[in-house]
């Protein structure tokens, strides 16, 4: 009843032929290509995290029939197309330099001192045309270049570390920490402060919900679902 | 794109919405909320909990005679993947203060915190760092900030959404400690949403009274998640982080005492033993089970293994009887079914409906209330609409978001759902969703006291693996700052203990004796566990993975 209904039969489904690393594989045609991958028998270890567009542990490469160009996409969200050539990065070699947040500025010294090979930049935009999740990659590396951290925070927000515009980069650039950096130097010391917040913590050290809590604690379960269900809504 | 013969309910969804948004405008709920008579019979009636095959009882281990989720209780009663008897226990491969079971973000909290009290850490993960259900999480987290709210209030509603099941000291620890955990997160650099006077943007979220949810647009999990890891890998001298290196067996020491664990390599497939003197499990919930052939919107790595760690060890379990059924997973395209369509939707103002166009139920119920809810109007109303694969489903109206917020909320708020969608051709500021119950959420888990401390010593458990915070039932937004409550306790904790412990001879023969339990209840079963990865193969490709014999890493 509830319970899930069953899936289609895959035999009634129409197919397409896709090359997984190489090797042709008739799959659906509605297929992901995480799904694509897995309906032709092989079991990822590598190349599959979340599977639902937020951990970019699927990043894929991949070529159409007739088509010079390399695309890119999360396996777990692109569709396979009939012909597509395709390959799942295992990993992408990058650094991550160890730094103290405590000790960097919000600004361009910053970059300059963690991530010094922005400056290499050449402006050739390929990173922004590698990024599956469709972000102005470029623009926020020539952000950081300018110090402009709330421009790097704002343009990499929904940036998944997939790693496909730090492996296309004929500058070298790791973009992806570079947007991590941003975000983080943003909300320690240019987002403003709530003094709501500070003034809770305030409390709770002070113990202010202590009797409250010793109350509601020693209730009898009649009595917590009386206050439960007479509580105010805001 | 819908398909056509959807197109005349969808055209009653559009038609009710001018009178819908009226109603929400004025503030008041736009349908009555449920009381608890009604709550009780439509989770009787229709929640897959109380379906009478969907629990038995366990015949094995501490919790012995008690009614488990039925998947649960077969995944309990399975044979472990090592023979303890090859492993030579008198030299470890690695020694370490914390041995952190899980990469997500209760481990990286834990880890965080283990190495500011001087703790040397080790992170075993299955996956990548931060393939988790953590980097997931959209809606956002729960804390008692502002000034109309008070942990005391978050308190309260966190035990009526938990059906009063819950550990009161728990919750305590959970509610008192939001405010503390927002701002240590601000601090690692967490960028929240916030008011242009620096006030936290928060909204409500299923069963709260208070609006609470702090957020980063939808991709607050993602956020958080990345800078607690950023954070670890700034610490290369004392966490070491070992990828693809799930912890397979637990260690005791001959008192009985935790003592690190038994890691297998997932690409070499080596074993190695790790010798700490405190461990902690973090390794999340179990939607990757399909429990009752539900979708689920977990990660890869969403397998239960930190409970069959713990059971086989002596670890006590609670409340695994209920699972959390998420009301608003993804009906359609196929190719997302069951993927999250966040709370916040409905925080924000998004409502269900029926193929009518009609609301029939409060949009901020409880989860499983909600879920029932859905669940009732489509099998037994037969209000639902069937998707061409045959599943059922609701709408949920998110249009409705732009015209009560302001055009542009969505495309700022929601871009990751709005993402989702547009890659299908359906752009959700100008359409509703089709949505259906997701298989969600581990409710129950290893029981903890407020240390994050377990019946075995020096055995901690934090986030989704554990059990007793949210009782049968979580609210939305108590669970990420519950992995950031309790990590960072037992971070704490475990550092602090590792100072003093005297750890003795290594043993692993509790995985002996829970081999002869199996005998002596006349369990006959091929389950290996920890399961580790779910398998998507078909069934043609199965019949022909023929291998007899199985050489080295040939299979
Ligand atoms: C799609 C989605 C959206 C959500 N949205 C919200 C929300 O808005 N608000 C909210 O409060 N909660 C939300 N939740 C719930 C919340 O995100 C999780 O419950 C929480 O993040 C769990 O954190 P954790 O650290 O306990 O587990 P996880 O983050 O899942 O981490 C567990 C880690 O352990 C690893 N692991 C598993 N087994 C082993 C093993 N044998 N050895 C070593 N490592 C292992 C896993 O690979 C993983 O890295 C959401 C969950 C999902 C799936
Ligand atoms: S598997 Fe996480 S983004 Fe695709």
């Amino acid at each position: 009843m509830a319970e899930k209904q069953k899936k289609e039969k895959s035999e009634t489904k129409e197919m397409v032929t896709v090359l997984i690393m190489g090797k042709a594989h008739k799959v659906p045609a509605d297929a992901t290509i995480m799904g694509a991958i897995e309906y032709a028998g092989y079991q990822i270890k590598r190349g599959a995290g979340c599977r639902e567009g937020f951990c970019g542990a699927c990043a894929t490469a991949y070529r159409l029939p007739n088509d010079y160009k390399i695309y890119t996409g999360l396996a777990c969200t692109t569709l396979v197309q009939d012909g597509m050539w395709l390959a799942q990065l295992p990993a992408i070699p990058a650094q991550k330099p160890v730094y103290n947040l405590d000790e960097l500025k919000p600004d361009v010294t910053a970059f300059q001192r963690i991530y010094p090979e922005i400056f290499r930049c050449v402006a050739c935009n390929t990173c922004t045309k590698s990024c599956p999740q469709d972000l102005e990659v470029m623009d926020y590396i020539q952000a950081a270049k300018r110090g402009d951290i709330a421009a790097v925070m704002d343009l990499s927000f929904d940036c998944l570390s997939c790693g496909m515009c730090a492996i296309r980069c004929p500058a070298e650039i790791t973009q992806y920490n570079v947007g991590i950096l941003g975000r983080r130097l943003f909300g320690k010391y240019l987002s403003k402060k709530s003094e709501q917040l500070d003034k809770r913590i305030k409390e709770v050290a002070a113990k202010k919900f202590d009797k409250e809590f010793k109350e509601l604690m020693q209730m009898s379960e009649e009595e917590l679902k009386k206050k439960y269900y007479a509580r105010d809504m805001e | 794109m819908y398909p056509e013969y959807m197109t005349p309910s969808l055209k009653k969804v559009a038609q009710s919405r001018k009178q819908r948004f009226e109603l929400a405008k004025t503030g008041k709920p736009v349908f009555p909320p449920m009381s608890a008579e009604e709550r009780e019979e439509v989770l009787t009636k229709f929640h897959p909990d109380y379906k009478p095959e969907s629990k038995r009882q366990i015949n094995i281990g501490v919790n012995k005679g008690d009614v488990f989720t039925t998947e649960i209780a077969e995944m309990l009663e399975s044979r472990s993947r090592i023979k303890p008897g090859i492993f030579d226990l008198s030299k470890a491969d690695y020694e370490t203060d914390v041995l952190i079971i899980g990469g997500g973000g209760a481990g990286c909290a834990a880890a965080i915190i283990a190495r500011e009290k001087g703790a040397k850490c080790i992170i075993s993960t299955k996956l990548r760092l931060g393939d988790a259900n953590s980097m997931m999480s959209q809606g956002g987290m729960q804390a008692a900030v502002t000034a109309v709210d008070s942990p005391t209030i978050h308190y309260l509603d966190a035990m009526g959404g938990g059906h009063f099941d819950n550990k009161p000291e728990l919750v305590r620890a959970l509610t008192e400690n939001g405010a503390d955990v927002v701002k240590w997160l601000e601090e690692l650099g967490v960028v929240w949403d916030k008011n242009e006077d620096g006030s936290f943007v928060v909204r409500h979220g299923g069963g709260t009274s208070r609006k609470r949810m702090h957020s980063s647009r939808d991709y607050t999990g993602a956020i958080i998640m990345r800078t607690l890891m950023d954070e670890v890998r700034n610490f290369p001298a004392d966490i070491e982080t070992l990828e693809f290196m799930p912890v397979v067996e637990l260690l005791l020491d001959k008192s009985g005492k935790c003592a690190g664990g038994i890691l297998y390599n997932l690409e070499t497939e080596e074993y190695f033993i790790v010798k700490a003197k405190s461990t902690i499990i973090t390794t999340g919930g179990y939607g990757r089970l399909h429990i009752r052939g539900f979708d689920t919107t977990n990660h890869y790595g969403a397998t239960g293994d930190g409970l069959i760690l713990a059971y086989r060890a002596g670890g006590k379990l609670l409340f695994m009887d209920s699972v959390q059924y998420h009301p608003t997973g993804a009906a359609f395209p196929e190719q997302i079914g069951g993927f999250l369509i966040t709370e916040a939707i409905r925080g924000a103002g998004g409502q269900p409906l029926n193929k009518h166009g009609e609301l029939f139920v409060f949009p901020r119920e409880p989860r499983d209330v909600e879920s029932s809810a859905i669940i009732r109007e489509c099998v037994e109303k037969g209000n639902g609409i069937e998707t061409p694969s045959g599943r059922l489903g609701v709408w949920l109206d998110s249009p409705l978001i732009d015209m009560l917020l302001g055009d542009g909320y969505i495309n700022k708020q929601f871009p990751a759902m709005h993402r989702q969608f547009i890659r299908y051709g359906i752009d959700i500021t100008k359409e509703p969703m089709l949505i259906y119950p997701s298989l969600h959420y581990q409710n129950g888990g290893i029981e903890i006291n407020e240390k994050g401390e377990t019946n075995i010593p020096g055995l901690y458990v934090a986030g989704e693996v554990s059990g007793g915070i949210h009782g049968r039932n979580r609210l939305m937004g108590n669970s990420v700052l519950d992995y950031n409550v309790y990590g960072r306790l037992t971070g704490e904790y475990a550092a602090e203990y590792s100072k003093s412990v005297k750890l003795g001879a290594l043993s692993l023969d509790h995985i002996t004796a829970y081999e002869k339990e199996l005998e002596k209840e006349g369990i006959k079963t091929d389950l290996i566990t920890p399961i580790l990865l779910p398998s998507y193969t078909p069934e043609d490709v199965r019949k022909r993975q023929l291998t007899a014999h199985y050489e080295g890493t040939l299979r």
